[in-house]
Parts: C-alpha cells; structure tokens; sequence
C-alpha cells in the first residue's frame, strides 16, 4: 500500500505575538513545527503500513526550510518524502497550494492513498485536502475519526460528524482527513533521526513538474486577502471570589442574576 | 436563478438549523445588491412545511434536489450537482456552513467550478464601491482577522461558522418559489458509499451548533466529577464540553473536546470550570457571546477572556449554582 502524506509546517503558534503597527504576525523568532493536526495523519499512515505493507510518503509544499518538517516525520517513520519549494508558489492560498501539490504527486507515481490533516493551525481552512481531491478527480473522506477495515483496494472508515459517525467506504485511491481521534502520534526515534539526516530529499520545482505558470502561488490564487486586524482578545469582566460560604452564595446569585440580565435562562 | 445562494443542509430529511442561519446572511447580502437569495437543498423526503420554512426565514426561492442518492451526505455526488447548477446559473456568491458538510464539498466544488473560497467566516459584507464580497474571518486560532476577497473569479463563495449568525423570525406572510430539481444520472457518483450512521453513545454532542455549552476541563480531577458538568448543563439546556486534559484522560469522548485540536464554539453561552485557558484551548471559543468561568486560581488565563468570573472552586460553586437554577426554575 503506498500512502502519501500531506505535512505543512507551521510557526509555533502558542506564544505569537502580533506587530501592533501592522496588525500581522511577528514571524522573527518563531519557531517553526509540523502542524499538530498532520501529526495524526502520519501516525493512522504509519499504522496503516505496518498492517498492511507498503510505504509511507510524506510531502510539504513550502520554502527550503520546510525540509524540516519533512526529516521530522522521517524520524518517526515516514520511509520517503518530497518538497515542493520555488519561489513561485509564494502566496498561494488553498486553490493554488492544492493544485501545485497535484501536478506534484502527479510526478511522484502511483498511490492507494493521500492523507492530510483536518486543518493547520496558520491559515486554519482545512481546503487543501478536499481541494486536492476535486484537482485529481478523486473521492474524499474527511474527518476520519477511525479505520475500519482495509481491504486491497479500498478503505472503510468512520466519518465524524455533528450527529454521530457515517460509516464510509471508499476505494482506492482516495483522499483522507483525519481528525485527532484516530491515533496518538509517536515520537520520533534515534535511529529514524539518523536516517533522516542520511536521506537526500527529493525538491519538486517549476523546473522538473508540470504546471500551469499562471495558476501558481499569490498570482494564480482567486481569493486575496485585503486587511488583517488584530481582535480585541481581552474581554473586561466581572471578577468575584468566592472563598467563604457567604461568598460562594453572593457569587452564585450575581451570576444568576447576570444571566438573567442577559436572557440566558 | 437567484444572485445570492446558500446551501442549505439535512440530515435524515430535517433541515439543520445552518440553513436558516445562512439565509440570515445571505438575505442582507441580497438586499445590499438587489438581487434575490436562493436556498439550495439537495436531500430525500424533505417535508413541505420545512421547505416552506426556508421561505418564511428569508429565501426568495428554494431549490430542492431531490432523490433517494441524495439522502445522505456524499462529497462527490453533491459536488457534482453544486458544480453543475452553478455552471447552469451562474450565481454571484454562494455560502455554505462550516459544518463537516460544507468544509469538504465547497473547497470540492471552488476547484470544479474554478473559483476561490475563504473558510469559515464570521462576517460577510458587500464592499460598496465594488459590490465585491468581503469575507472576514479569524485565523491563527483567533489571533487575527483577515478580510479577504475574490475579485477576478465568480461565484464568490464562503463557508460560514455555525452560531454567527441569527436566523431571521418567520414570517408567515413572505412568500416564493419552491422548485424541484431532478438529479441527474451523470452527476451521481458511487465510488464512496455510505453504509451506515452510527452514535457511540446517547451522550452523542453536537457543540458546535449548542447554544449552551458547559465545558469541564482538567480542575474536574476524575471521571466521576463529570456529572457536575452535566447536570448543570441540564439545568441551562446545554450540552457538555471539555478540555483536551479531560478528554486525554478518558473523561468524555473525542466529540466533546474544544480547541484547536477539537472544535471550535461559537456558543451564546460558554460556561467554563476547572479549565486554565490554554491557548489552544482559547482557540476553539474566541467568538463564543458570553463567557462564565469557574477556577479556582485568580491567575488562570481563562479570566481574561471571561465576561463574568468566579474565583472559586468548582466543587462547591457548581453544585450551588445547578441547585439555585433548579429553584429558579420552580
Ligand atoms: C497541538 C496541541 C493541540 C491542543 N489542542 C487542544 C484543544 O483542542 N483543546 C484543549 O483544551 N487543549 C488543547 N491542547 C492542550 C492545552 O495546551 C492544555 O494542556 C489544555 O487545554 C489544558 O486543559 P485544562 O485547562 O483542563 O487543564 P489545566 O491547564 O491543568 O487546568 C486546570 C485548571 O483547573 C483549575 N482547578 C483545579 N482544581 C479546581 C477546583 N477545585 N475548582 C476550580 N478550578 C480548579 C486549575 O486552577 C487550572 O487552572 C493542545 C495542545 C497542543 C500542544
Ligand atoms: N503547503 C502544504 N504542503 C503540504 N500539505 C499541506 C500544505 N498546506 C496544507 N496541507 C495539508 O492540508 C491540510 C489542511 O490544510 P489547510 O487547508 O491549510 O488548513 C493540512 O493539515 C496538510 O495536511
């Protein structure tokens, strides 16, 4: 079974810090990662080779240091992986990075499956995978929450939604989303460490795939994004301690009231 | 055809709440370029009086695909259709909820009829000189809000998050067209089938359409102490949430957790015990309306984001606060 995974890295977001003058993203000193919600994804494909054979390989499309992320999950077991870097993808929003990392995988051969996370933690669509299915005309099962049953040429898998789990079986090949309750993720290994670095990592470029120069990176992207603003986060409440007996009671009757104020009972 | 599409959903033939909150929005966006606002439905034995409903709510016409195929969601087959009815008629904006339906089969369908999508917006405005959709949305997990725009490709689409808008009251007096469209055999694709849908357990939430959610987190120190949660939740109509911490340790399920590696709220109401306000945790409830937290530490995170605060513990406070309500109630 050949899986391939999709990783984006992305910065370290649990201590931004947003530029007050230009209200974006003070990306200097940031650490970057491999996205969290992706981590889940390797991991259901790691399992998923170790049951049923195969390989597992994993593609980010970014700048040069997103080869990064890319040893990372060869650590943790990720047996190949690919970039897809140029300058000209710069700026591309999910249509654009969803059909550049098709013609991509177009060049990298055949495949039973492609996994992507449910979203990552930056631009926080979750569009790529799906777009990514409709670039290469194939069926799409999002939000797999479990594997059911893998037979050799399709995949059974429960779908989360609002109302509870529609059981999907779709064959090969097929697109897949994962969401955090499919597998814990591993940690990556000393020795995995030591054949991430040994290993050359292929870079797909303008150069050596074929793409359409004009449905690539800001330029080729349909959505623009035209203002960016930073959200008042704090928000200015009532803060009462409750410590004693009286206090609790006092505390408990003012949020009633409160809420009763407000009409929510 | 209307200018103005929103695409409806159903489950098991009812219309979900979405729908109506969608026509909310795409009613103002209509009136703002004098266009009509069409909602689209594709499912199976949906009821007249629910369709009917759409009308009331704010839709100038209903279009309603109707078809056996149909009754369950299946991203190609709806694609398809979506796709082809647009390619038809050529609508100007089309928006869908930010429900595990609408995140899969618009950024399907933005490929299909090759056009851009922003996801899961919380404004929607019509930018006057342009008559362009702008589409607001948070990002980061709520840091920012970025306003973006699709000016060279049409329709112009979004999803929207479920709870940030409010459906419109029924008007019995509006009236409009509803009109059946058959499916066509071509646009039905059976490569991944639905077998079955399935709850785990009664307790089976849906949070991110709750108006009410009562979330524990960590501070509830066992399993046990989770009926805290869920009898006030009872009290207050809600449903119960939870933190990562309560969720890894095996507390509650999967589909209760918030954040960023969960769910995202946007509730009327978020009340919030034992729970520090990680930032992924933040991330989940940033457009929640109003914010009540329970710990028992002054310093905790969450109280910057709360609009009301007890600095207490949860062991006494919310057993209290379900009892009062009960007798409130009485
Ligand atoms: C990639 C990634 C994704 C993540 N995704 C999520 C996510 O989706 N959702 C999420 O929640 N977390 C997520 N986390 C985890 C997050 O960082 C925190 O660990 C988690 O939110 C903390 O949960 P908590 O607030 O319940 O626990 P703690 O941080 O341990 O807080 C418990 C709180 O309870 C209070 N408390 C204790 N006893 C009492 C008492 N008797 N009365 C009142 N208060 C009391 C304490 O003062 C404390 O503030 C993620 C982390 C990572 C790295
Ligand atoms: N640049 C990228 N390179 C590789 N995979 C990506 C990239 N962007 C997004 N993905 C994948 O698509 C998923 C959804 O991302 P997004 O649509 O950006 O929220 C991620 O979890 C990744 O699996």
């Amino acid at each position: 079974m050949n899986i391939i995974v999709l990783v984006k890295q992305v910065p370290e977001t649990s201590n931004v810090k947003m530029d007050p003058e230009t209200g974006t993203m003070i990306r200097e000193g940031l650490e970057t990662i491999i996205n969290p919600l992706d981590l889940y994804a390797i991991e259901a494909a790691l399992r998923l080779k170790e049951q049923h054979g195969g390989k597992v390989t994993a593609i980010s499309m970014g700048p040069p240091a997103a080869m990064k992320a890319l040893r990372e999950t060869m650590a943790m077991g990720v047996d190949e992986a690919a970039l897809v870097s140029d300058r000209k993808f710069g700026g591309a929003d999910t249509w654009a990075t969803s059909y550049t990392l098709g013609q991509a995988i177009k060049e990298m051969g055949e495949f039973d499956i492609i996994m992507a996370g449910e979203r990552a933690t930056d631009g926080d669509t979750g569009q790529v995978g799906p777009g990514l299915g409709a670039w290469l005309n194939l069926p799409v099962v999002s939000y797999v929450a479990h594997i059911k049953e893998v037979t050799k040429d399709s995949i059974t898998c429960d779908r989360l939604m609002e109302e509870g789990y529609q059981v999907v079986k779709a064959p090969f090949p097929v697109v897949i989303t994962t969401v955090k309750e499919i597998a814990e993720p591993r940690l990556p290994t000393l020795r995995g460490n030591k054949r991430a670095r040994q290993t050359e990592i292929p870079v797909y470029s303008t150069e050596n795939m074929t793409v359409d120069v004009g449905s690539l990176g800001l330029k080729g992207s349909p959505t623009k994004v035209v203002k960016i603003e930073t959200p008042k986060v704090t928000r200015s409440g009532t803060l009462l301690k409750a410590n004693s007996e009286e206090t609790i009671e006092s505390a408990v009757d003012q949020l009633i009231e409160w809420l009763k104020e407000r009409e929510l009972v | 055809m209307s200018y103005v599409w929103t695409l409806g959903e159903q489950f098991e033939g009812k219309l979900r709440g979405v729908s109506f909150e969608l026509l909310a929005r795409g009613k103002k966006l209509a009136e703002e370029l004098d266009t009509k606002v069409c909602s689209l439905i594709l499912g199976h034995n949906i009821s007249d009086e629910d369709l009917e409903e759409l009308i009331q709510r704010g839709a100038d016409e209903v279009y309603f695909v109707d078809d056996p195929r149909l009754a369950d969601f299946q991203n190609e087959t709806y694609s398809n259709v979506i796709s082809d009815l647009i390619n038809q008629y050529h609508p100007h904006i089309v928006l869908a909820a930010a429900t595990t339906i609408g995140r899969v089969v618009m950024p399907y369908v933005a490929i299909k009829v090759n056009t851009g999508l922003t996801a899961d917006c919380t404004q929607l405005e019509i930018q006057p000189e342009t008559k362009l959709l702008l589409q607001t949305r948070p990002a980061i997990g709520g840091n920012i809000m970025a306003t973006i725009k699709t000016p060279d490709h049409m329709p112009q689409m979004a999803t929207v998050r479920p709870k940030s808008s409010r459906p419109l009251d029924k008007d019995p007096s509006r009236s409009g067209k509803i009109q059946r469209i058959v499916l066509k055999d071509e646009l039905v694709d059976t490569r991944a089938k639905v077998i079955e849908f399935r709850t785990d357990d009664a307790g089976f939430v849906n949070i991110e359409e709750a108006d009410v959610v009562v979330a524990g987190g960590k501070g509830l120190k066992q399993a046990a102490n989770v009926k805290l949660v869920e009898d006030l939740a009872k009290q207050l109509d809600g449903v119960v949430g939870a933190s990562r911490q309560a969720i890894d340790r095996g507390w509650l399920s999967y589909p209760h957790q918030v954040g960023l590696s969960g769910k995202t709220i946007s509730a009327t109401l978020l009340l919030t015990a034992g729970i520090s306000g990680s930032i992924q945790y933040l991330a989940g409830i940033k457009t929640c309306e109003n914010i009540v937290a329970i710990n028992n530490d002054p310093e905790a995170n969450i109280f910057g984001v709360s609009d009301f605060g007890i600095v207490g513990d949860l062991f006494e406070v919310l057993p209290l606060l379900t009892q009062k309500l009960a007798q409130a109630k009485k």
